[in-house]
């Protein structure tokens, strides 16, 4: 499988990352070694073999829907590195 | 010995006594962390003045008879990727460097409940992803063996701080190797839980199907202790599992009888240092002198572990750090400098994914972008089947060795890294050999089962070389006990480093 | 429609809030309204650390109206991650369901009471649970500004309610639309506010055109932002006008250009481009792994199914079929909700007369809750104190046009019909009086005995008109019918 510079930038994007020339070929070099490495699965046949997502097999934690106390506004907003009185503030979205 | 060279169970059991008070034995850990954490880095924060308070708390109302916790009075350091509130906590990147969770974790509830004495964070890999503990955005910590190597990571300031006598107890996470690897490393007793033994709420997710908190000291009685107290449901966990957490530092000290030990020939295959080589077959064979019966097994897939783990662990981690994006808390990059880049390459890109962008290339360092990459490329159309599919696919086929194994073993006997510590900045520049560091310690990780690392060992420079048990799921109190057994026959876990 | 040198094709995805009181993976209130930022938690803020938990209420609320919907329920069903960047999902992705939905394989069955279309069954592919996202809040006026988030909303559960490209019509999405809202009111599992939000839909649309090459299919276009019936109407007609339009002139056909998503302007009455520029969507879907799967028996589903009562389709059926209404009348008082389709029960019940039931209750009853605004719990006549009235009209104690005007006292006065009809100093007139006074009307009348004679009924309205004079209380119908069978004896 074949990986080039181009793809990186288009998985940077996806990724919201953003990488200078230098960087850009140092990130496509590693992840072309990585990907060679991890190629070594294709040697497994899995044909047969049900997909693993979770570590175990547990079933239904469900919660009941009993409220429970919200933070407070403030603590909510603490951490926001732009904030007014009420919400958390963004460059324009726009398109909407 | 020193106090702060005790064991956490003697130290205990002093406390109980009422010959030592719980603000002594914190007040030795801060002046021993004051002596020789400028040389070991294993702290990213002390927290002098809530330890002490803390622990005089603990003392006061003991003294007044009044009930006290599981580990009333004793210290613990805990990696700095539990959130605690009010509390920085950082996970050792740039990224969170002034979050205040309004929070805590839940075995942070625990280890308060308990009247643990919280002693400081402890320094790690960020967001827990490396070997080596070099990946800290804010420092790296060195091994106290010898402090121009590595400790290991992503726990490397919680096993230092261990084997420095910095603390009694500390707690870490391993999501592929990440506590097993630095307490052997370091020479101390590192425990890596059956995934979903002990809640993940507030652990600051790396790869969610596979981290898992554990504790780490120096014997494995400590670590009974303290894995006592972090283990059991948690409701707030879905895949924390609903069963009772036993007693473990009761059972600890009964040896196994009848114990079948199984080795994986192919652990001691190319690559792997002679000396761990040497010292792992030593401890099979003093576990056969106690009467276990060794077999010889296959894991036929344990191969492909590391080329599982590097699927699935970035795919997962990729969506994990889309959090990170400069809007509800965290980093930002400054929005002036934002709007200066987009004038300046003249892109059609919004501010807001400019902003998106930047914050993410400035808040996180370098080997936390290349999985982000790895995992975000591996999701991507069209490379899904192909590789994050066939990981769980192959992950499946992993499980399934295990499960034939502990079908015939009661644990699996191993090494837990190829070689000992190595040089700070040896393998920075080859992302793949860091990464085959974790060749041993996956798939336990990718399979659920608990796994244990303990000290078996030095090698001819003085460096502690680890030996690990692992056990089927849900079975640490036989894993606990088994390697006791080991520890009862041996003395490396009495040695320390000389740090001045 | 049928004029169109095109034919529309139309699948809707509804999103339904579901009725719970906590969000879908955590404990904070769904109340609406509320101060921006007051309703988060750790896990709705998408903390570091934090956990998801799923809402037990949600996935059953999610399971019921899958059931009246006629899906499918698989014994197992698991969540998945939908990876975009947006500042109103505080995680980096939507938590919903991809390739194992909780239902799937559905229909619902739409048709017009205008008869502006053929019945039709509209299938439904699949209903999934996700979570809603939070608000983002822009001030166009202010320009450059940053915009304002508020997460109150964000975790809200939803249910995505996907149907096949079935439509033909804006008028058959917008009766979809009516229809689902209608079947959700009648489930109680969904406040359906299309104002508030509880109920929204989008719209992927294109037009099938007949050519001299056979029949082509326009780009798919995704409508958003459509939060009225109305908008849906309009918002689906324009579209299909701009597709023709648009096709006229590039003539690009489907799988030439990517799939487009405009954004209804309701002020504008015009859909506009939501071009996302950067970057196709790739959402990077892989199952959620701080989440479990569900697992349900065929028991837990069957309680559930008999949890659903009468449904609009049934209740319909049962109104034309046992209670003798026109399917009109049935669909008027079904389409009002369940309350008025217990009313009309009760009505009917106990005035004993199902039709005239069915017929005050589509005429005066509904006429007042519309010109006051009011639903059937705020109408003031009891279904009992109505029926005392019908009775009155069916003993022939009370023709119809006075039994208006006796319940237009009643709604003023609260007072009972009988009570009413005293007032007024309503009498019923003897039969042999009413007799003896038309027999007095037809001697003096020659000219309308001849009229009616020569063929003319209508010309007894003369008399009518001379009999109200002579006695208020007669009523129309029977002097009518007396003084013609007098006549017709003469
Ligand atoms: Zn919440």
């Amino acid at each position: 499988m074949s990986l080039t510079r181009q793809d990186v930038e288009k998985v940077a994007l996806l990724a919201r990352l953003k990488f200078d020339d230098d960087q850009l070929d140092k990130m496509t070099s590693h992840m072309v070694q990585i990907i060679q490495y991890v190629d070594k699965l294709s040697e497994l046949n899995t044909d047969d073999v049900e997909p693993m997502a979770h570590a175990l097999d547990i079933n239904n934690a469900l919660a009941e829907d009993e409220p429970r106390p919200s933070l407070p506004r403030e603590e909510a907003l603490r951490n926001a590195p732009k904030r007014d009185d009420e919400c958390f503030l963004v460059p324009a979205v726009l398109g909407e | 010995m020193s106090l702060t060279q005790k064991s956490a169970t003697e130290q205990l059991a002093l406390l109980q006594s009422g010959e030592l008070t719980s603000v002594e034995l914190t007040q030795a850990y801060l002046d021993r962390i004051q002596a020789v954490d400028s040389s070991v880095g294993a702290f990213l924060r002390i927290e002098t003045e809530s330890a002490l308070a803390q622990a005089a708390g603990i003392d006061a109302r003991r003294a007044a008879g009044q009930p006290v916790g599981k580990l009333a009075g004793l210290p613990v350091a805990i990696k700095d990727i539990l959130c605690t509130k009010d509390t920085p906590t950082t996970c050792g990147s740039k990224m969170l460097e002034n979050f205040v969770p309004p929070y805590n974790a839940t075995v942070v509830e625990k280890l308060l409940a308990a009247d643990a004495v919280i002693l400081g964070r402890t320094n790690m890999d960020e967001f827990a992803m490396g070997s080596s503990t070099e990946n800290s955005a804010y420092h790296p910590t060195k091994n106290p063996w010898d402090t121009t190597r590595i400790p290991g990571g992503s726990s490397g300031g919680a096993a230092a701080c261990i084997s420095a006598d910095m603390a009694p107890l500390s707690v870490g996470t391993d999501t592929g190797g990440s506590i097993r690897q630095p307490a052997a490393l370091c020479g101390c007793v590192g425990l890596k839980p059956t995934y979903g033994r002990v809640s993940r709420y507030g652990l600051i997710a790396f790869a969610s199907s596979l981290d898992q908190i554990g504790p780490l000291a120096r014997t494995v009685e400590d670590a009974a202790l303290l894995l006592e107290v972090l283990a059991g449901h948690d409701p707030l966990d879905s895949t924390s599992v609903n069963a009772p957490a036993p007693a473990y530092s009761e059972t600890v000290n009964q040896p196994l009888e009848n114990l079948t030990l199984g080795v994986v020939d192919h652990h001691f295959g190319e690559g792997i240092d002679p000396e761990i080589v040497s010292a792992v077959q030593k401890a099979i064979e003093v576990y056969e002198s106690l009467g276990a019966t060794i077999k010889h097994i296959e894991m036929p897939h344990a191969d492909y572990g590391v080329a599982t783990y590097y699927i699935i662990a970035p795919c997962e981690a990729s969506s994990n750090l889309a959090r990170y994006d400069g809007v509800h808390y965290g980093y930002r990059a400054d929005q002036a400098e934002v709007m200066a880049e987009l004038a300046e390459d003249g892109s059609d890109e919004g501010p807001l994914v400019r902003m998106y962008r930047k914050t993410r290339s400035e808040g996180f360092g370098p080997e936390v972008q290349r999985r982000i990459m790895l995992g975000t490329y591996a999701l991507s159309e069209g490379y899904y089947d192909a590789f994050y599919l066939k990981a769980l696919k192959v992950r499946r086929l992993i499980r399934q060795d295990y499960d034939n194994a502990f079908a015939e073993v009661d644990m699996i006997i191993g090494p837990v890294t190829s070689n000992p510590a190595f040089a700070q900045g040896e393998k920075n520049s080859d992302p793949m050999a860091m990464y085959l560091e974790d060749l041993y310690t996956v798939t336990a990780n990718l399979a659920g089962v608990a796994g244990i690392s303990l000290p078996c060992g030095f090698t001819e420079n003085g460096l502690p070389i680890g030996l690990q048990l692992q056990a089927a799921p849900f079975e640490e109190e036989k894993l606990l006990r088994a390697a006791q057994m080991f520890q009862t026959a041996t003395d490396f876990h009495t040695r320390r480093p000389e740090l001045s | 429609m049928s004029d169109a040198p095109y034919e529309i094709v139309i699948g809707l995805e509804a999103h339904v809030q579901l009725k719970t009181q906590t969000k879908l993976f955590c404990r904070c209130s769904t109340e609406f309204g509320n101060p921006p930022n007051t309703q988060t938690c750790p896990v709705c803020l998408g903390m570091p650390g934090s956990l998801p938990v799923m809402n037990k209420k949600a996935y059953f609320l999610g399971m019921k109206t899958a059931l009246a919907l006629n899906c499918g329920i698989p014994k197992f069903t698991k969540w998945d991650r939908k990876n975009y960047f947006y500042p109103d999902l505080p995680k980096g992705y939507q938590t919903s369901q991809f390739d194992l939905p909780m239902s799937e394989e559905g229909y619902l069955d739409i048709k017009s009471l205008k008869d502006e279309f053929e019945p039709r069954r509209v299938r439904i592919i699949r209903a999934h649970l996700e979570e809603d996202a939070g608000k983002s809040m822009h001030d166009e006026a202010s320009g450059k500004a940053d915009s304002r988030i508020d997460l109150n909303r964000t975790g809200t559960p939803l249910l995505e309610i996907v149907s096949y490209p079935d439509m033909r019509s804006a008028a058959e999405a917008k009766t979809y639309m009516q229809e689902l809202r209608l079947l959700l009111t009648y489930l109680d599992v969904s406040d359906c506010n299309m104002q508030e939000g509880s109920l929204r839909c989008d719209a992927n649309v294109n037009l099938h055109i007949p050519t001299e090459n056979g029949t082509i299919a326009t780009p798919i276009v995704e409508i958003k932002n459509m939060n009225s019936f109305r908008s849906v109407e309009r918002g689906i007609a324009y579209e299909a006008k701009r597709q023709y339009d648009v096709w006229q002139e590039t003539g690009k056909v489907l799988g030439e250009l990517p799939k487009q998503t405009r954004g209804w302007d309701d002020s504008a009455q015009v859909t506009r481009s939501q071009r996302e520029k950067e970057e196709s969507a790739d959402y990077r879907y892989f199952p959620c792994p701080d989440l479990v799967p569900v697992v349900v028996t065929d028991e837990q589903i069957e309680a559930v199914r008999s949890e659903i009562g009468e449904l609009p389709a049934t209740l319909r059926e049962r109104l034309t079929s046992d209670f003798g209404l026109t399917s009109y009348t049935a669909d008027v008082v079904v389409n009002q909700g369940r309350e008025l389709v217990d009313y009309f029960l009760e009505l009917a019940a106990a005035s004993g007369d199902n039709k005239l039931a069915g017929n005050w209750v589509q005429g005066e009853v509904l006429r007042i809750l519309n010109d006051q605004e009011i639903t059937i719990d705020q109408f003031r006549i009891s279904a009992g104190q109505l029926a005392e009235l019908l009775q009155l009209i069916t003993s022939g104690d009370l023709d119809s046009s006075k039994a208006k005007d006796v319940f237009a006292v009643m709604l003023d006065s609260g007072k009972s019909a009988a009570e009413v009809v005293q007032d007024l100093g309503i009498e019923k007139v003897d039969e042999s009086a009413l007799e003896d006074l038309c027999r007095l009307l037809v001697e003096r009348n020659q000219r309308v005995v001849d009229d009616v004679k020569s063929g003319n009924q209508k010309a007894v309205g003369a008399l009518i008109g001379q009999a109200k004079k002579e006695n208020p209380n007669v009523n129309p119908g029977q002097v009518r019918q007396i003084c013609l069978e007098i006549i017709n004896n003469l």
